[in-house]
């Protein structure tokens, strides 16, 4: 009998392409069920009530939402290639640098992003303390997770890819090579990784999303 | 060879109480070190320099931050006594409701209490919402653990002692009893189960704090111009 595993995601989201790399990394077959979120399928809202967001996954007819408790849930559900480390301290470690990611990082770069001018130079200031930590927790190490990609380089996947569209649209260096040569080099690394390379969403369509959502946020702040 | 292992709290804080709980649900012996928020002493901003904050489990030397983070720690360190369930799918929904109360039901009813007017309304109508999924999820159970406490009743029981002070202090009604029995029940139940009775902060002394921070709010939110 055949698992059914079912990945309900859009062709953009961050959230959802850290699924799409764990069942890849996992070699697990699945089923990807493209949403529109301006027209979210009756499946989608039926799947993820209380968010009604992607991604979703759907194992054998039972639903899972938020991409941090489906990662979890798929390292528990299939035991090879371990997202998570084995040592207890060791994964509350990388439980506290993904939780660091969501919380810190994401807001602090997204502020950086959506603002202008002043605003924007301040907005730079929590930014770099936040990468700093993260510069930090790479020394001697190749990926967040040692010598192969793990539960935290997947959390924080979204910087390698999308850091690089939100410099080209503001122009401005976020991740200098110099200040920060750790972080930049896992860029790199995990950003040419087989699974990962070949798993971007189209440059060009990203691009211009990013440029609209700017627009529109700058828009609707100055009302 | 003892293991040692040290909590980093303040007396008030819910989150690093959720660790309190924890421990003393499992039989685990611990050292309080208590924290004045306002003063951190040098190994607080040691043993958790990314955030500056408690609740701070240390053990056998090593320090881990973040109430979640640590919940899991400990559940995984020491087997006696389960917070999260055995099956992953169980799991995962326990993970799921304890990130939904965090991020949703603790923001929507802390706007609840500190805000005025049209924002208070508003964070009210969020609470109840968010209340209405809770509800749903007690079907059938005493605990949302099932028959005894677990990782999601830790993570919501600030609910069972915050919430009748911030009633009492801005006289409104956030969780009814006819609007949400279930969720209603569950106060009582967890509030009177002995580990919890007897480690939640002085009321009185809860009550003037957060009438102080309320007061601060509003101070704050009438000097500023819009």
């Amino acid at each position: 009998m055949g698992e059914e595993v079912k990945l309900f995601r859009t062709w953009s989201s961050p959230f959802a392409l850290r699924i799409v790399w764990a069942l890849r990394i996992k070699a697990i077959e699945y089923e990807t069920v493209f949403e529109d979120i301006s027209n979210k399928s009756p499946s989608l809202l039926q799947c993820n009530p209380v968010h009604g967001k992607v991604p979703v996954l759907l194992h054998n007819g039972r639903p899972i939402a938020e991409s941090l408790v489906i990662l979890e849930y798929i390292d528990e559900a299939w035991k090879q290639a371990p997202l998570l480390p084995v040592d207890p301290h060791e994964r509350a470690m990388a439980r506290f640098w993904a939780k660091f990611g969501d919380d810190k990082v994401l807001g602090s770069i997204w502020s950086v992003f959506i603002k202008q001018g002043k605003e924007q130079e301040e907005a730079m200031v929590p930014a770099m303390e936040n990468l700093k930590f993260l510069e930090e927790e790479l020394k001697g190490k190749k990926f967040f997770g040692g010598d192969t990609i793990g539960f935290v380089d997947l959390a924080l996947g979204w910087l390698a890819n999308l850091i690089g569209l939100l410099e080209e649209i503001v122009g401005l260096k976020v991740v200098d090579g110099e200040k920060l040569p750790l972080l930049s080099a896992w860029m790199q690394e995990f950003g040419d990784a087989p699974i990962i390379k070949d798993n971007w969403p189209a440059r060009d369509r990203m691009i211009l999303k990013f440029q609209a959502l700017r627009d529109a946020t700058i828009a609707a702040a100055s009302k | 060879m003892g293991e040692e292992v040290k909590l980093f709290r303040s007396w008030s804080s819910p989150f690093a109480l959720r660790i309190v709980w924890a421990l003393e649900i499992k039989g685990i012996e611990y050292e309080a070190v208590f924290e004045d928020l306002s003063n951190k002493s040098p190994l607080l901003l040691q043993y958790n320099p990314v955030h500056k904050k408690v609740p701070i489990l240390v053990h056998n030397g090593r320090p881990i931050a973040e109430s979640f983070v640590i919940l899991e720690y400990i559940d995984e360190t020491w087997k006696q006594v389960p917070l999260l369930p055995e099956d992953p799918y169980e799991r995962a929904m326990a993970r799921f409701w304890a990130k939904f109360c965090d991020d949703k039901v603790l923001t929507s009813i802390w706007s609840a209490f500190i805000k005025q007017g049209k924002e208070q309304e508003e964070a009210l109508v969020a609470a109840a919402e968010n209340l209405k999924f809770l509800e749903k999820e007690m079907k059938g159970k005493k605990f949302f653990g099932g028959e005894r406490i677990g990782y999601v009743d830790i993570v919501l029981g600030w609910l069972a002692n915050l919430v009748s002070i911030f009633e009492e202090i801005v006289g409104l009604k956030i969780v009814d009893e006819g609007k949400f029995p279930l969720l209603y029940s569950w106060m009582q139940d967890f509030a009177e189960a002995p580990i919890i009775r007897d480690n939640c902060p002085p009321r009185d002394k809860m009550i003037v704090k957060f009438q102080a921070l309320l007061d601060a709010a509003i101070a704050s939110s009438s000097s500023s111009s819009k």
